[in-house]
């Protein structure tokens, strides 16, 4: 576990909950949006839903707040069961993708509204709004109105709003989808290290595999209203579960195969199987880019892992290659002083590593589907 | 704790850059254009009103000014000899028509418009169809049919203030679209999930969360609804009541003076103007204080 996680947990255990999501199904119409999922969140722990674009995040986050009726399921909210509590009652501090700021009120009213409604001494009320504008880093802006503030620092408001309450759960579908590049990637360490200090049980959703991958303790793949896995990042990243999940946190060369005895022969390498028990016979190997190397020339013959660089992507750090094998492509992720050792045009023969992979039988699971 | 540093984004100021960009003489150009169509709209409008003011001060001789006209409008007292004179009454119920049909529009325009955006949305277009209905009947329709109910209204209630029902009616389509302009720039959805995630019930949400970011709207359906009621004749006049209106009239067919009828339009007009404008300046005052 990372040195995060641990802290997490010592958080935890002063206030946070525990919350647990039992066979949980939606359907609007004829859509399936939720089918039977199953998620528990440990006290203080950070969440991520990953998905692809319809795969039911939202509607997870929103049975969660309480603002949906589930069709079928139970949630249960440290040991009680809210699944009939409405959303005014739950407890439940939220962000959401739209600005959400009430226009009328100034950036102090906003923080504080929620305890207003509880009823809170007006003292009181204002030094926790202050403390929460600090917490967001905008105790300046404490009496500007919701439209003199850029996009990033009405959603850091709005987040001191949802934790002004002292919710037990916190839930963010989407907070930063509407930021830029730069904003985004800073609001997003700082909601963790909000999210940390506070100690509070989280749902963070999102369809960016970075931001899920970047700040959550355990992530969740989801696809067609169901979590296909929950594991910590570097989990899902590496030891898939699915070949859908495979596909769609990071990227994966498809390249055919043959399977036999735990062991995928891919263009005469034998790759081991993550999944010893998939059948033998012709399959679809993922292979991580990250998993190939090049080098230059090749021999006399033209083996099957022989090609041609037909494009090179510069992405900072990295570099990827895009080799013609004849008869496919594949992609090879390389530190960027060893990829331009390969300009487009030159020959190459790739080495793929025997990192145990996964198979994708029958072109199941083409991930990405809409996203 | 860690404060960040200020996110590198600033509120737009929108106004000075587009300015610069034009060149001075498109500018003076453009504005001469702005003034001379204000100045000939300004006198299309204006020369009709100032006209019929000049008529109602012509003295007996042609070309002479007097005030006969305006003292005897103030001082008509109809077939009544002593008491208010009913000009000073009917002034007074159509300010108190206009009071309980705004008050009656308002309170059951919003809450409706809010519920229907908020919780049953497929009933808006059929909610927005009737509102607009009687845009489409002629007032004199309305009456033919409103005829036997103001019979059995009559019964229990002479007093003039009875027309409210009607003129709620007639106001409808006006506020209906006034608020489904301020309601259509808000999104009513987000602001009520987020308050009720906070802890508001419907009713909070409606009251404290929806209706302040609506003033404008309801200042401007209360605006629309005040002229209208301000400005209502035939309808009163075919239900044989006496409004503002009505009254003017009646005083213009019954003085022996040509001067007294311009007077009367004046005077409704005056009257009208001066209203809307204390209700259009309580309105912009509500929005300044807001920054
Ligand atoms: N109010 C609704 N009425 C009808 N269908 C809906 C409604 N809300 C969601 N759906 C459907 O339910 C499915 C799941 O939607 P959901 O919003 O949970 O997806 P998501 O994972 O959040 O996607 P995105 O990444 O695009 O936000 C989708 O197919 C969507 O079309
Ligand atoms: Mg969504």
């Amino acid at each position: 576990m990372s040195p995060q996680a641990t802290s997490a947990q010592e958080a935890a255990t002063r206030n946070a909950v525990e919350v647990q999501m039992t066979g949980l199904s939606r359907r609007y119409g004829q859509v399936v949006a939720l089918d039977r999922l199953d998620l528990t969140l440990q006290p203080g722990e950070l969440v991520a839903l990953l998905g692809p674009s319809g795969c039911g995040k939202t509607t997870t986050l929103r049975l969660l707040a309480g603002l949906e009726d589930a069709d079928a399921g139970q949630i249960t909210v440290a040991g009680r069961d809210i699944t009939h509590v409405p959303a005014s009652r739950r407890d439940m501090g939220m962000v959401f993708q739209a600005y959400s700021l009430f226009p009328h009120m100034t950036v102090r009213q906003n923080v504080a509204f929620g305890l207003r409604l509880r009823r809170v001494a007006a003292a009181v009320r204002d030094r926790r709004a202050v403390e929460m504008l600090e917490l967001v880093g905008l105790s300046e802006q404490a009496d500007r109105y919701p439209h003199q503030l850029s996009g990033g620092q009405q959603q850091r408001v709005a987040l001191a709003r949802a934790l002004a309450i002292e919710p037990q759960v916190l839930l963010l579908d989407e907070p930063l989808s509407a930021l830029d590049a730069k904003v985004r990637a800073q609001l997003r360490d700082e909601i963790r290290r909000i999210q940390l200090e506070v100690g509070i049980t989280t749902l963070f959703v999102t369809h960016d595999q970075e931001e899920a991958l970047a700040i959550a303790d355990r992530v969740g793949v989801m696809r067609d209203g169901r979590l296909e896995q929950l594991a910590s990042p570097t989990d899902v990243y590496s030891r898939p579960a699915t070949a859908f999940v495979a596909e769609f946190v990071g990227l994966s060369n498809r390249l055919a195969g043959t399977v036999s005895g735990g062991v995928v022969t891919v263009r005469g390498c034998d790759l081991p199987l993550m999944d010893r028990s998939t059948p033998d016979g012709p399959a679809m190997a993922l292979v991580r880019p990250e998993a190939v190397t090049l080098a230059s020339g090749y021999p006399a013959d033209a083996g099957p892992l022989t090609g041609t660089v037909i494009a090179l992507t510069f992405l900072g750090a990295t570099s990827r290659v895009t080799v013609d094998l004849g008869d496919t492509t594949i992609l090879a992720q390389l530190a960027t002083a060893d990829a331009t050792a390969h300009p487009a045009g030159s020959r190459v023969t790739l080495t793929i590593r025997p990192d145990p992979v996964l198979v994708a039988v029958d072109g199941a699971a083409s991930a990405g589907e809409g996203a | 704790m860690a404060a960040l540093a200020p996110v590198g984004e600033v509120v737009r100021e929108p106004s000075a850059r587009r300015a610069a960009g034009v060149s001075a003489r498109r500018r003076r150009r453009l504005n001469a254009f702005r003034y001379l169509v204000f100045t000939v709209f300004g006198l299309f409008f204006a020369l009709p009103l100032l006209a019929m003011a000049r008529f109602s001060l012509e003295g007996a001789k042609l070309g002479t000014w007097s005030v006969t006209a305006w003292s005897q409008i103030a001082s008509y007292q109809g077939t009544q000899a002593v008491g208010i004179p009913p000009l000073i009454s009917s002034i007074e119920i159509t300010l108190e028509l206009a009071v309980i049909t705004c008050a009656v529009i308002v309170l059951l325009l919003v809450p409706t418009m809010i519920w229907i955006r908020l919780r049953v949305r497929w009933l808006s277009r059929t909610f927005e169809f009737l509102c607009l209905l009687p845009l489409t009947i002629p007032a004199i329709v309305l009456v033919v049919g409103l005829g036997p109910i103001y019979n059995r209204i009559q019964r229990v209630s002479l007093s003039a203030l009875m027309l409210f029902w009607v003129y709620v009616i007639l106001a409808l389509p006006y506020a209906y679209r006034a608020l489904a302009a301020g309601l259509g720039g808000l999104d009513v959805t987000t602001l009520a999930e987020a308050a009720r995630s906070l802890g508001a019930r419907w009713l909070t949400v409606i009251v404290r969360v929806i209706v302040p970011n609506m003033w404008q709207a309801i200042i401007n359906a209360l605006l629309l609804t005040s002229a209208l009621v301000l400005g209502e004749f035939t309808i009163a006049y075919l239900l044989l009541y006496n409004n503002l209106q009505v009254e003017l009239y009646s005083i213009s067919r019954n003085t022996p003076n040509a001067g007294v009828l311009f007077a009367t339009s004046t005077a409704a007009l005056a009257f009208a103007f001066a209203l809307l404008l204390i209700l259009s300046y309580v309105g912009r005052r509500r929005r300044r204080s807001r920054g």
